[in-house]
Protein backbone atom coordinates (compact mmCIF):
# COMPACT_ATOMS: atom_id res chain seq x y z
CA UNK A 1 0.00 0.00 0.00
CA UNK A 2 2.72 2.39 1.04
CA UNK A 3 4.71 1.44 -2.03
CA UNK A 4 1.80 2.18 -4.39
CA UNK A 5 1.06 5.54 -2.78
CA UNK A 6 4.74 6.48 -3.03
CA UNK A 7 4.92 5.48 -6.68
CA UNK A 8 1.80 7.49 -7.55
CA UNK A 9 3.20 10.51 -5.69
CA UNK A 10 6.53 10.16 -7.51
CA UNK A 11 4.79 9.88 -10.88
CA UNK A 12 2.89 13.11 -10.26
CA UNK A 13 6.06 14.91 -9.18
CA UNK A 14 7.95 13.49 -12.17
CA UNK A 15 5.30 14.77 -14.58
CA UNK A 16 5.49 18.26 -13.09
CA UNK A 17 9.28 18.34 -13.19
CA UNK A 18 9.37 17.01 -16.77
CA UNK A 19 7.02 19.79 -17.92
CA UNK A 20 9.40 22.37 -16.42
CA UNK A 21 12.74 20.84 -17.37
CA UNK A 22 11.82 20.26 -21.01
CA UNK A 23 12.03 24.02 -21.55
CA UNK A 24 15.66 24.17 -20.37
CA UNK A 25 17.82 23.49 -23.45
CA UNK A 26 20.85 21.35 -22.75
CA UNK A 27 24.24 22.80 -23.63
CA UNK A 28 23.10 26.36 -24.38
CA UNK A 29 24.79 29.33 -22.70
CA UNK A 30 22.47 30.72 -20.08
CA UNK A 31 23.82 33.11 -17.50
CA UNK A 32 25.51 36.43 -18.18
CA UNK A 33 27.29 36.40 -14.84
CA UNK A 34 29.20 33.24 -15.78
CA UNK A 35 30.51 34.89 -18.94
CA UNK A 36 31.47 37.96 -16.93
CA UNK A 37 33.48 35.82 -14.51
CA UNK A 38 35.24 34.02 -17.37
CA UNK A 39 36.08 37.25 -19.19
CA UNK A 40 37.09 39.44 -16.25
CA UNK A 41 38.01 36.89 -13.57
CA UNK A 42 41.71 36.68 -14.39
CA UNK A 43 42.26 40.43 -14.35
CA UNK A 44 40.18 41.06 -11.26
CA UNK A 45 41.41 38.23 -9.04
CA UNK A 46 44.61 36.91 -10.65
CA UNK A 47 43.49 33.28 -10.35
CA UNK A 48 43.49 31.06 -13.43
CA UNK A 49 40.94 28.68 -11.93
CA UNK A 50 37.68 30.58 -12.37
CA UNK A 51 35.76 28.31 -10.00
CA UNK A 52 38.25 29.20 -7.26
CA UNK A 53 37.90 32.89 -7.95
CA UNK A 54 34.11 32.56 -7.72
CA UNK A 55 34.22 30.51 -4.52
CA UNK A 56 36.83 32.50 -2.64
CA UNK A 57 36.64 35.99 -4.06
CA UNK A 58 33.31 36.87 -5.66
CA UNK A 59 31.26 34.71 -3.32
CA UNK A 60 33.67 34.60 -0.39
CA UNK A 61 31.04 35.50 2.18
CA UNK A 62 28.99 32.53 1.01
CA UNK A 63 32.02 30.30 1.56
CA UNK A 64 32.36 31.63 5.10
CA UNK A 65 28.77 30.53 5.70
CA UNK A 66 29.52 27.12 4.21
CA UNK A 67 32.54 26.63 6.47
CA UNK A 68 30.34 27.67 9.40
CA UNK A 69 27.76 25.02 8.45
CA UNK A 70 30.48 22.36 8.47
CA UNK A 71 31.72 23.64 11.84
CA UNK A 72 28.22 23.52 13.34
CA UNK A 73 27.76 19.98 11.99
CA UNK A 74 31.05 18.89 13.61
CA UNK A 75 29.91 20.41 16.92
CA UNK A 76 26.54 18.70 16.50
CA UNK A 77 28.14 15.30 15.94
CA UNK A 78 30.27 15.65 19.06
CA UNK A 79 27.29 16.94 21.08
CA UNK A 80 25.02 14.08 19.99
CA UNK A 81 27.64 11.41 20.62
CA UNK A 82 29.23 12.96 23.72
CA UNK A 83 27.01 11.54 26.45
CA UNK A 84 26.76 8.09 24.93
CA UNK A 85 27.82 5.32 27.29
CA UNK A 86 29.70 2.40 25.89
CA UNK A 87 27.65 -0.71 26.47
CA UNK A 88 30.18 -3.30 25.46
CA UNK A 89 33.86 -3.39 24.81
CA UNK A 90 34.80 -4.93 21.50
CA UNK A 91 37.98 -6.89 21.15
CA UNK A 92 40.09 -5.36 18.44
CA UNK A 93 42.71 -7.47 16.80
CA UNK A 94 46.03 -5.75 16.19
CA UNK A 95 46.70 -5.14 12.48
CA UNK A 96 49.13 -7.33 10.63
CA UNK A 97 52.65 -6.15 9.88
CA UNK A 98 51.99 -5.50 6.19
CA UNK A 99 48.89 -3.39 6.90
CA UNK A 100 50.62 -1.46 9.64
CA UNK A 101 53.78 -0.72 7.63
CA UNK A 102 51.78 0.12 4.49
CA UNK A 103 49.58 2.61 6.21
CA UNK A 104 52.51 4.21 8.02
CA UNK A 105 54.23 4.56 4.65
CA UNK A 106 51.18 5.98 2.85
CA UNK A 107 50.04 8.42 5.54
CA UNK A 108 52.62 11.22 4.91
CA UNK A 109 52.26 10.82 1.14
CA UNK A 110 48.49 11.30 1.30
CA UNK A 111 48.97 14.33 3.56
CA UNK A 112 51.47 15.75 1.08
CA UNK A 113 49.07 15.24 -1.83
CA UNK A 114 46.28 17.00 0.07
CA UNK A 115 48.58 19.93 0.81
CA UNK A 116 49.53 20.10 -2.88
CA UNK A 117 45.85 20.17 -3.87
CA UNK A 118 44.96 23.10 -1.64
CA UNK A 119 48.13 25.13 -2.21
CA UNK A 120 47.59 24.99 -5.99
CA UNK A 121 43.86 25.71 -5.71
CA UNK A 122 44.07 28.90 -7.77
CA UNK A 123 46.02 27.29 -10.64
CA UNK A 124 44.77 23.74 -11.13
CA UNK A 125 41.56 21.81 -10.38
CA UNK A 126 41.14 21.43 -6.65
CA UNK A 127 41.11 23.72 -3.69
CA UNK A 128 40.68 23.93 0.03
CA UNK A 129 37.64 21.70 0.38
CA UNK A 130 39.03 18.94 -1.83
CA UNK A 131 42.47 19.10 -0.20
CA UNK A 132 40.89 19.05 3.25
CA UNK A 133 38.86 15.97 2.30
CA UNK A 134 42.05 14.22 1.11
CA UNK A 135 43.81 15.06 4.39
CA UNK A 136 40.84 13.67 6.34
CA UNK A 137 41.02 10.51 4.20
CA UNK A 138 44.64 10.11 5.37
CA UNK A 139 43.39 10.08 8.96
CA UNK A 140 40.66 7.61 7.97
CA UNK A 141 43.42 5.38 6.56
CA UNK A 142 45.21 5.35 9.90
CA UNK A 143 41.97 4.51 11.70
CA UNK A 144 41.25 1.60 9.37
CA UNK A 145 44.81 0.38 8.92
CA UNK A 146 46.75 0.87 12.12
CA UNK A 147 44.28 1.14 14.96
CA UNK A 148 45.39 2.63 18.21
CA UNK A 149 46.76 5.80 16.67
CA UNK A 150 44.39 8.64 17.52
CA UNK A 151 44.46 12.29 16.65
CA UNK A 152 44.79 14.68 19.53
CA UNK A 153 41.43 16.36 20.03
CA UNK A 154 42.76 19.59 21.50
CA UNK A 155 45.26 20.04 18.68
CA UNK A 156 42.66 19.47 15.99
CA UNK A 157 40.36 21.99 17.71
CA UNK A 158 43.27 24.44 17.86
CA UNK A 159 44.03 24.02 14.13
CA UNK A 160 40.38 24.46 13.27
CA UNK A 161 39.95 27.61 15.36
CA UNK A 162 43.18 29.21 14.13
CA UNK A 163 42.39 28.61 10.47
CA UNK A 164 38.85 29.92 10.90
CA UNK A 165 40.30 32.99 12.60
CA UNK A 166 42.72 33.52 9.69
CA UNK A 167 39.81 33.41 7.22
CA UNK A 168 37.75 35.97 9.13
CA UNK A 169 40.76 38.23 9.84
CA UNK A 170 41.86 38.34 6.19
CA UNK A 171 38.29 39.13 5.19
CA UNK A 172 38.01 41.91 7.77
CA UNK A 173 41.39 43.42 6.74
CA UNK A 174 40.08 43.47 3.17
CA UNK A 175 36.91 45.16 4.37
CA UNK A 176 38.96 47.81 6.22
CA UNK A 177 41.33 48.51 3.31
CA UNK A 178 39.00 48.18 0.35
CA UNK A 179 35.93 49.50 2.08
CA UNK A 180 33.57 47.86 -0.43
CA UNK A 181 33.05 44.27 0.53
CA UNK A 182 34.24 41.39 2.66
CA UNK A 183 37.36 39.57 1.34
CA UNK A 184 38.60 42.47 -0.77
CA UNK A 185 41.74 41.31 -2.60
CA UNK A 186 44.25 43.73 -1.08
CA UNK A 187 47.50 41.86 -1.81
CA UNK A 188 49.28 42.26 -5.18
CA UNK A 189 47.90 39.97 -7.86
CA UNK A 190 51.28 38.76 -9.12
CA UNK A 191 51.99 37.09 -12.43
CA UNK A 192 49.32 34.82 -13.89
CA UNK A 193 50.13 31.07 -13.82
CA UNK A 194 52.67 31.41 -10.99
CA UNK A 195 52.32 29.94 -7.52
CA UNK A 196 52.58 33.23 -5.63
CA UNK A 197 49.75 35.00 -7.41
CA UNK A 198 46.11 35.87 -6.92
CA UNK A 199 46.60 37.90 -3.74
CA UNK A 200 44.66 36.53 -0.78
CA UNK A 201 43.18 33.47 -2.54
CA UNK A 202 46.00 31.01 -1.62
CA UNK A 203 45.96 32.22 2.01
CA UNK A 204 42.20 31.71 2.28
CA UNK A 205 42.35 28.32 0.59
CA UNK A 206 45.17 27.09 2.84
CA UNK A 207 43.12 28.17 5.86
CA UNK A 208 40.03 26.41 4.46
CA UNK A 209 42.11 23.28 3.76
CA UNK A 210 43.34 23.06 7.35
CA UNK A 211 39.88 23.81 8.72
CA UNK A 212 38.00 21.28 6.58
CA UNK A 213 40.69 18.63 7.12
CA UNK A 214 40.62 18.94 10.90
CA UNK A 215 36.81 19.12 11.01
CA UNK A 216 36.21 16.02 8.87
CA UNK A 217 38.99 14.17 10.73
CA UNK A 218 37.24 15.10 14.00
CA UNK A 219 33.90 13.80 12.67
CA UNK A 220 35.56 10.54 11.56
CA UNK A 221 37.23 10.27 14.97
CA UNK A 222 33.89 10.61 16.78
CA UNK A 223 32.12 8.11 14.51
CA UNK A 224 34.94 5.54 14.78
CA UNK A 225 35.05 5.93 18.52
CA UNK A 226 31.35 5.22 19.00
CA UNK A 227 30.81 2.51 16.43
CA UNK B 1 17.27 9.79 -30.60
CA UNK B 2 17.68 13.52 -30.55
CA UNK B 3 15.44 13.70 -27.48
CA UNK B 4 17.62 11.21 -25.63
CA UNK B 5 20.75 13.07 -26.68
CA UNK B 6 19.39 16.37 -25.43
CA UNK B 7 17.90 15.30 -22.14
CA UNK B 8 19.92 12.30 -21.00
CA UNK B 9 21.65 14.23 -18.20
CA UNK B 10 18.37 15.59 -16.88
CA UNK B 11 16.81 12.13 -17.03
CA UNK B 12 19.76 10.63 -15.16
CA UNK B 13 19.83 13.35 -12.54
CA UNK B 14 16.10 13.19 -11.84
CA UNK B 15 16.27 9.40 -11.94
CA UNK B 16 18.68 9.58 -9.02
CA UNK B 17 16.43 12.09 -7.25
CA UNK B 18 13.38 9.85 -7.61
CA UNK B 19 15.30 6.77 -6.48
CA UNK B 20 16.32 8.73 -3.39
CA UNK B 21 12.79 9.93 -2.63
CA UNK B 22 11.40 6.42 -3.15
CA UNK B 23 13.95 4.96 -0.72
CA UNK B 24 13.14 7.63 1.87
CA UNK B 25 9.40 6.97 1.56
CA UNK B 26 9.39 3.18 1.47
CA UNK B 27 12.39 1.72 3.33
CA UNK B 28 12.18 1.00 7.03
CA UNK B 29 15.82 0.74 7.98
CA UNK B 30 17.23 4.07 9.10
CA UNK B 31 20.62 3.48 7.46
CA UNK B 32 18.86 2.85 4.14
CA UNK B 33 16.90 6.08 4.55
CA UNK B 34 20.17 7.96 5.08
CA UNK B 35 21.62 6.32 1.95
CA UNK B 36 18.52 7.50 0.06
CA UNK B 37 19.11 11.04 1.31
CA UNK B 38 22.66 10.87 0.00
CA UNK B 39 21.53 9.57 -3.42
CA UNK B 40 18.99 12.41 -3.65
CA UNK B 41 21.77 14.88 -2.86
CA UNK B 42 23.94 13.44 -5.64
CA UNK B 43 21.09 13.70 -8.15
CA UNK B 44 20.52 17.37 -7.38
CA UNK B 45 24.25 18.10 -7.74
CA UNK B 46 24.32 16.33 -11.11
CA UNK B 47 21.31 18.35 -12.28
CA UNK B 48 22.91 21.67 -11.33
CA UNK B 49 26.16 20.75 -13.09
CA UNK B 50 24.32 19.65 -16.24
CA UNK B 51 22.38 22.93 -16.33
CA UNK B 52 25.68 24.80 -16.42
CA UNK B 53 27.07 22.80 -19.33
CA UNK B 54 27.77 24.61 -22.59
CA UNK B 55 28.24 22.59 -25.79
CA UNK B 56 31.88 21.56 -26.37
CA UNK B 57 32.93 23.61 -23.35
CA UNK B 58 35.98 22.82 -21.25
CA UNK B 59 36.44 23.26 -17.52
CA UNK B 60 36.67 26.95 -16.56
CA UNK B 61 40.39 26.81 -15.80
CA UNK B 62 42.97 28.68 -17.88
CA UNK B 63 45.63 26.05 -17.44
CA UNK B 64 47.40 26.89 -20.73
CA UNK B 65 48.38 30.29 -22.04
CA UNK B 66 46.54 30.03 -25.39
CA UNK B 67 43.06 29.25 -24.16
CA UNK B 68 41.47 32.61 -24.87
CA UNK B 69 38.74 31.61 -27.28
CA UNK B 70 37.87 28.13 -26.08
CA UNK B 71 34.23 27.87 -24.91
CA UNK B 72 34.00 27.23 -21.20
CA UNK B 73 31.20 25.87 -19.06
CA UNK B 74 29.45 28.12 -16.57
CA UNK B 75 31.57 28.41 -13.37
CA UNK B 76 28.71 29.54 -11.11
CA UNK B 77 26.85 26.18 -10.82
CA UNK B 78 30.18 24.46 -10.20
CA UNK B 79 30.94 26.79 -7.29
CA UNK B 80 27.42 26.27 -5.92
CA UNK B 81 27.75 22.49 -6.19
CA UNK B 82 31.08 22.68 -4.34
CA UNK B 83 29.10 24.29 -1.53
CA UNK B 84 26.32 21.73 -1.80
CA UNK B 85 28.70 18.74 -1.61
CA UNK B 86 30.29 20.04 1.60
CA UNK B 87 26.88 20.68 3.15
CA UNK B 88 25.83 17.17 2.06
CA UNK B 89 28.79 15.71 3.93
CA UNK B 90 27.83 17.70 7.02
CA UNK B 91 24.20 16.52 6.84
CA UNK B 92 25.29 12.92 6.31
CA UNK B 93 27.61 12.99 9.34
CA UNK B 94 24.92 14.50 11.56
CA UNK B 95 22.30 11.99 10.37
CA UNK B 96 24.64 9.05 10.98
CA UNK B 97 25.45 10.25 14.49
CA UNK B 98 21.72 10.57 15.23
CA UNK B 99 21.23 7.04 13.89
CA UNK B 100 23.96 5.75 16.24
CA UNK B 101 22.21 7.51 19.11
CA UNK B 102 18.82 6.02 18.19
CA UNK B 103 20.34 2.55 17.95
CA UNK B 104 21.85 2.85 21.42
CA UNK B 105 18.54 4.06 22.84
CA UNK B 106 16.08 1.66 21.19
CA UNK B 107 18.30 -1.25 20.25
CA UNK B 108 16.99 -1.30 16.68
CA UNK B 109 17.20 0.70 13.47
CA UNK B 110 13.82 -0.45 12.14
CA UNK B 111 11.58 2.60 11.98
CA UNK B 112 8.43 0.48 12.37
CA UNK B 113 9.57 -0.73 15.78
CA UNK B 114 10.42 2.70 17.12
CA UNK B 115 7.06 3.95 18.33
CA UNK B 116 7.82 7.66 18.24
CA UNK B 117 9.05 7.43 14.65
CA UNK B 118 6.08 5.58 13.17
CA UNK B 119 4.08 7.29 10.43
Amino acid sequence: MRRIISLILLAVVALGIALCVIHIPFGAPKTKVGNYYIDKGREQTGATNIVTSVVVNYRGFDTLGEVTVLFVAAIGVSAVLATLKKKFQKKIEPPSLVLNAGCRFLFPLVLFFGAYIFIHGHLTPGGGFQGGAIIASAFLLTYLGCRGRRISESRSKLTESLSGLVFVLVGLIGLAIGGHYFLYNFLPKGVLHSLLSAGIIPIIYIAIGFKVGSEIAGIIDKLVEES
Amino acid sequence: MNFIHNYIYYIGAFGLVFIGIYIILVKRNLIKVIIGLSILDTGINLFLISIGYISKGTAPIFSKIDMENAPMVDPVPQALVLTAIVIGVAVLALALSLAIRLYHHYGTLNLRKIKEQRW
